[in-house]
């Protein structure tokens, strides 16, 4: 008779890579759901094309360097990685914008660093900066969410523009956007709440006169607000499924409210509150899915405390005195940049290692 | 890199103890919940397994030295007659578990990962299963600790926890203990024997508990049991009920709760410090069952020949615990369990976090033995591939021992051993918490296991190599001293070599001119003999020059020859000596002529001389024919 030989433990969680970035997929839902809701097909097509270049390129990838391309396929991550990218970028984006910012992410940003696990930045995110540097208006060409518009564009024309940038009966996005807004806004560029605010600001408007636009309905924009809740229920859903730990998202969170609450204390004119902060944006998003990915994040509860507070610092300061409008990608880039460090110098202390203990001596 | 202990201030320990009677509970960090799946082979009471046709005793059992046979292949021998005498060092002595006949002393495959062969005592039973002599002491509080630590070690008791530390050695070590932790936490699935004997046999381990408290001198006793054994716990607190010293600790079921060291954290808050031991601290912890068996050592004087063995999983009919006499066979066990056998099975010895698997079952259990776990094929899921880490961190969130098992693998992959030993390597327990989590599947301890392994090949090989250097530079050290010291005799002897040959010719001069016997021509000078004859040699030719010095003075005073002082400085050839002796007769003889021809009277005083010696004779000739040579 013979018996199987095993090293202990022998048995398993059975949560494995896989597994988790399923459950990651799984609760993205109702954020992409709120996206399609308020923004139209775009954000699904965008999302296809994603996953398609994502799956390529990781078997290019995989091909390339020998590995075993259905066990590297199987993990998911790169599903991970497509989808938040494509639901990062404007959903009517030409289509080569997606493909070159996902083919990047995964090929140069995952791959040539070694592969999953070995990257030292986030490959969405790296994407997303390569791709708003390189191709600023298509990147922020956003449409106003469906409140404003009234309605959306059938499926069949999100697919023409996305791929021909014109829709079947020739008007280009801008025009689509002065039609949709109608006369309402005719001179004033549909964009993000954020954006909104930012160059509102940079005219000389006050914040109380940028938010008295009709995007600010509700809390934090028309649209967005609804999208950030969305995220938010899913990075909870995350949480309680012990995919994530809490410490990144609260310390994100925490320190953003605070800073915002202050700024706003100081310069209620200039700088925008804690609900705009939280609620606008890639904020929800960007702190239960973004900076928590667990490669190229802080491993150590201490370091993710750490870590999570940098990058809500980075968004703050970024969004109120830098030069974009929202800062999640940057913030999260520049902290994967210190995570080395903060590594270094948050290892726990190891059992019976300088701790005061004692008895009778 | 050991750590020094920074020892509680009296406040600080005040405190301390006053939390710990409070009842406080400490949490270690990190931990895992494994399904526990105890009630598999809790629910029925412990079995008696009918004495087995064949037990294979290995010799040695415990940690430490195994004893000497004292018995031999055919002899008879009786239920707890000693079988080996106790080994130095704490050596543990085991003794025959029934009667029955030695059948051989043979090297038999061992309760171990790769079931290494070990010198194995086969006993045939005769199923009479007859007691030997039996030596109670039931009377132990009338004993000193002395007496009862060399009962209880003459008793073969080791730790029954798994470690299977001498226990003797463990109690004589016990000095400044506070607290005596009585481990029945059993945190490792599966695994219900600590539960099913506190529930059967909660009197017998409280006395059993009294004994380690007389041994030891230690008044409080804190009794540990996981909250997922609700039975145990009730048992346990109504045999100390009354007993002021003793409380029962129910912490809460997380794997590893009962390590000994997450379990000290738990009771108390303090940390064993790395490289160092629960004592130094001031604790001392026993396991239930070795408790247990302490009482029925010291009360019936039966030493440890059974244990309770838990046999679970889903491949087995009628799974449960079972009293099994140590070197009972695992097969026998599946066997009276009713093992359902499939292809390619994995019976693991021990639990599923920290158990080993078997390669073959005529293997015996020993005294460290707990579990044989039979799962069935879907039970247990095997970790799957080995994928790339994802550095997620959740490996180093349930560490029990804060380690960065993340950064021990990537370490570990490099082998880089300087790395592992700044990451605190040593300090990892091999519970298997990481890598039951690892979401990659990489299964985590058996790269550590394997880097240890490695890393103590390494460190005998260093060793090793440090020895072979020293001796290989003591060598060297001695051969360059050895050259050295040749060099500087050869140089010495070259130099009496040269000076001998300078003296003997001075000497030859002296000796001609004094007294011909003394002649000394030594001329090898190759060893210390010669140097020292070198050295006679010289002082003697000093000598003789001294005595041809003060001779040829008194000839040249008698024979008014002023010049014959001079004479010793001469270093004339013998050949030249020779012809002035030749020129020096000739002179004389013609002066003698002349004289003897000439004037008579005047001869007398002139003959003088001629009585006296050839060496002064030749020495004014020397002289003489040395101013000729000068004034040439």
């Amino acid at each position: 008779m013979s018996f199987f030989i095993a090293s202990s433990p022998h048995t398993h969680q059975r949560r494995t890579t896989s597994h988790l970035m399923r459950l990651v997929v799984l609760a993205m839902i109702p954020g992409i759901v709120a996206q399609w809701y308020f923004f139209g097909w775009g954000v699904l097509l965008q999302i296809a094309l994603a996953v398609a270049t994502a799956y390529a390129a990781e078997a290019l990838c995989l091909h390339a360097r020998e590995r075993s391309s259905m066990q590297g396929l199987r993990d998911n991550s790169a599903l991970v990685t497509a989808l938040l990218l494509a639901v990062s970028i404007p959903p009517l984006a030409p289509w080569w914008v997606i493909v070159i910012g996902v083919a990047f992410s995964i090929i140069v940003v995952k791959h040539l660093y070694g592969g999953i696990g070995q990257n030292l930045f986030n490959p969405a995110m790296a994407g997303y900066v390569v791709l708003l540097v390189s191709f600023p208006v298509q990147m922020t060409s956003w449409l106003p969410p469906v409140d404003l518009s009234g309605s959306h564009l059938s499926l069949w024309e999100s697919v023409h523009l996305l791929l021909f940038q014109y829709t079947s009966e020739g008007y280009s996005v801008e025009q689509i956007r002065m039609v949709s807004t109608g006369p309402m806004l005719d001179a004033v560029v549909m964009a993000t709440p954020l954006d909104h605010i930012r160059s509102d600001l940079t005219q000389g408007l006050t914040l109380t006169e940028s938010m008295q636009a009709p995007i600010f309905g509700g809390i934090a924009g028309l649209g967005w607000q609804w999208v950030n809740l969305a995220y938010l229920a899913g990075g909870l859903m995350l949480l309680q499924q012990r995919v994530i730990q809490w410490h990144i998202p609260v310390a994100i969170l925490v320190t953003l409210a605070l800073l915002a609450s202050f700024g706003a204390l100081i310069a209620p004119d200039s700088l925008p509150g804690m609900d705009i902060h939280l609620f606008s944006g890639a904020t929800m998003i960007g702190a239960f899915f973004i900076a928590t990915d667990p490669v190229s994040a802080a491993t150590s509860n201490r370091g993710r405390l750490i870590y999570g507070a940098l990058i809500a610092l980075l968004i703050y300061l970024i969004r109120s005195f830098g030069g974009y409008p929202d800062a999640v990608a940057f913030a999260v880039l520049l902290a994967n940049l210190c995570v080395p460090i903060i590594d270094k110098y948050t290892k726990p202390t190891t059992y019976g290692h300088q701790r005061k203990t004692g008895g009778a001596q | 890199m050991k750590t020094e202990i920074q020892w509680m201030s009296t406040d600080e320990l005040a405190r301390n103890r006053a939390d710990i009677e409070a009842g406080k509970l400490w949490r270690f960090t990190g931990g895992v919940h494994p399904p526990e799946r105890k009630q598999l082979a809790n629910t029925t009471a412990i079995a008696r397994m009918p004495i087995p046709k064949r037990l294979y005793i290995p010799v040695k059992q415990h940690i430490g030295q195994a004893g000497l046979l004292l018995v031999q292949a055919g002899d008879k021998v009786y239920k707890g007659q000693p079988l080996t005498a106790p080994g130095p060092n704490a050596g543990l002595r085991i003794h025959a578990p029934t009667s029955g006949t030695v059948n051989a002393i043979t090297e038999h495959p061992s309760a171990h990962p790769s079931a290494l062969p070990v010198m194995t005592i086969v006993l045939d039973t005769d199923g009479e299963d007859t007691w030997g002599d039996r030596k109670p002491v039931s009377d132990y509080w009338l004993k000193t600790p002395t007496e009862l630590l060399a009962h209880v070690a003459d008793c073969g008791i080791a730790g029954l926890g798994g470690a299977g530390f001498p226990t003797a050695q463990k109690l004589s070590a016990a000095e400044h203990i506070d607290y005596l932790i009585i481990n029945g936490v059993e945190c490792e699935p599966y695994i219900v024997s600590d539960d099913r004997l506190m529930r059967e046999h909660a009197a017998g381990i409280v006395r059993g508990i009294k004994i380690l408290q007389h041994i030891s001198g230690v008044e409080r006793v804190l009794i540990a049991i996981e909250d997922n054994k609700p039975e145990a716990i009730a048992a346990m607190k109504d045999a100390c009920h009354g007993d002021e010293q003793l409380a029962v600790r129910i912490v809460p079921t997380i794997y590893p709760s009962g390590g000994e060291r997450q379990l000290i954290e738990i009771l108390t808050g303090r940390q064993v410090p790395a490289n160092g031991l629960p004592k130094d601290i001031g604790i001392l912890m026993q396991n239930v069952g070795t408790a247990y068996a302490v009482y029925r050592a010291v009360i019936f004087g039966e030493p440890l020949l059974e244990r309770v063995i838990t046999l679970t999983g889903e491949a087995l009919e009628r799974p449960g615990t079972v009293w099994a006499p140590l070197g009972c066979s695992v097969e026998d066990l599946l066997t009276f369990a009713g093992y359902r056998s499939y292809p390619k099975a994995r019976i693991i010895m021990g639990g599923p976090m920290m158990g080993f698997t078997l390669p073959q079952l005529d293997v015996p259990v020993v005294k460290g033995s707990n579990c044989i776990l039979a799962p069935a094929k879907k039970e247990l899921p095997a970790a799957g591939a080995e994928m790339a880490c994802i550095r997620c961190g959740a490996c180093a969130d349930v560490c029990p021992a804060s380690l960065l098992p993340q950064q021990l693998y990537w370490l570990a992959r490099d082998n880089d051993y300087d790395g592992l030993r700044e990451h605190h390597l040593a300090d990892c327990i091999e519970c298997g918490a990481c890598a039951y989590v690892c979401p990659s599947e990489i299964p985590l301890v058996h790269y550590y296991r394997q880097a240890k392994a490695e890393m103590r090949e390494q460190y005998i090989e260093k060793q090793k190599a440090e020895i072979a250097k020293e001796r290989f530079e003591a060598r060297k050290a001695r051969l360059e001293r050895e050259k050295q010291e040749r060099l500087e005799r050869h140089q010495r002897a070259a130099e009496a070599r040269q000076k001998a040959v300078a003296e003997r010719e001075a000497k030859a001069a002296t000796v001609q001119a004094t007294q011909p016997g003394a002649t000394s021509g030594t001329t090898q000078a190759s060893d210390q003999q010669d140097k020292v004859k070198a050295a006679i040699a010289r002082a003697k030719a000093k000598k003789a020059a001294q005595q041809s010095d003060k001779a040829a003075s008194e000839l040249s005073a008698a024979a008014s020859g002023n010049e014959a002082s001079n004479s010793q400085s001469a270093d004339n050839k013998q050949d030249r000596i020779k012809a002035a002796i030749a020129r020096a007769k000739a002179k004389k003889a013609a002066q003698a002529k002349a004289l003897n021809a000439s004037e008579n009277e005047d001869a007398k005083p002139a003959d003088k001389p001629e009585a006296s010696s050839d060496a002064s004779n030749s020495a004014q000739a020397a002289s003489n024919d040395n101013q000729q040579g000068s004034n040439e």
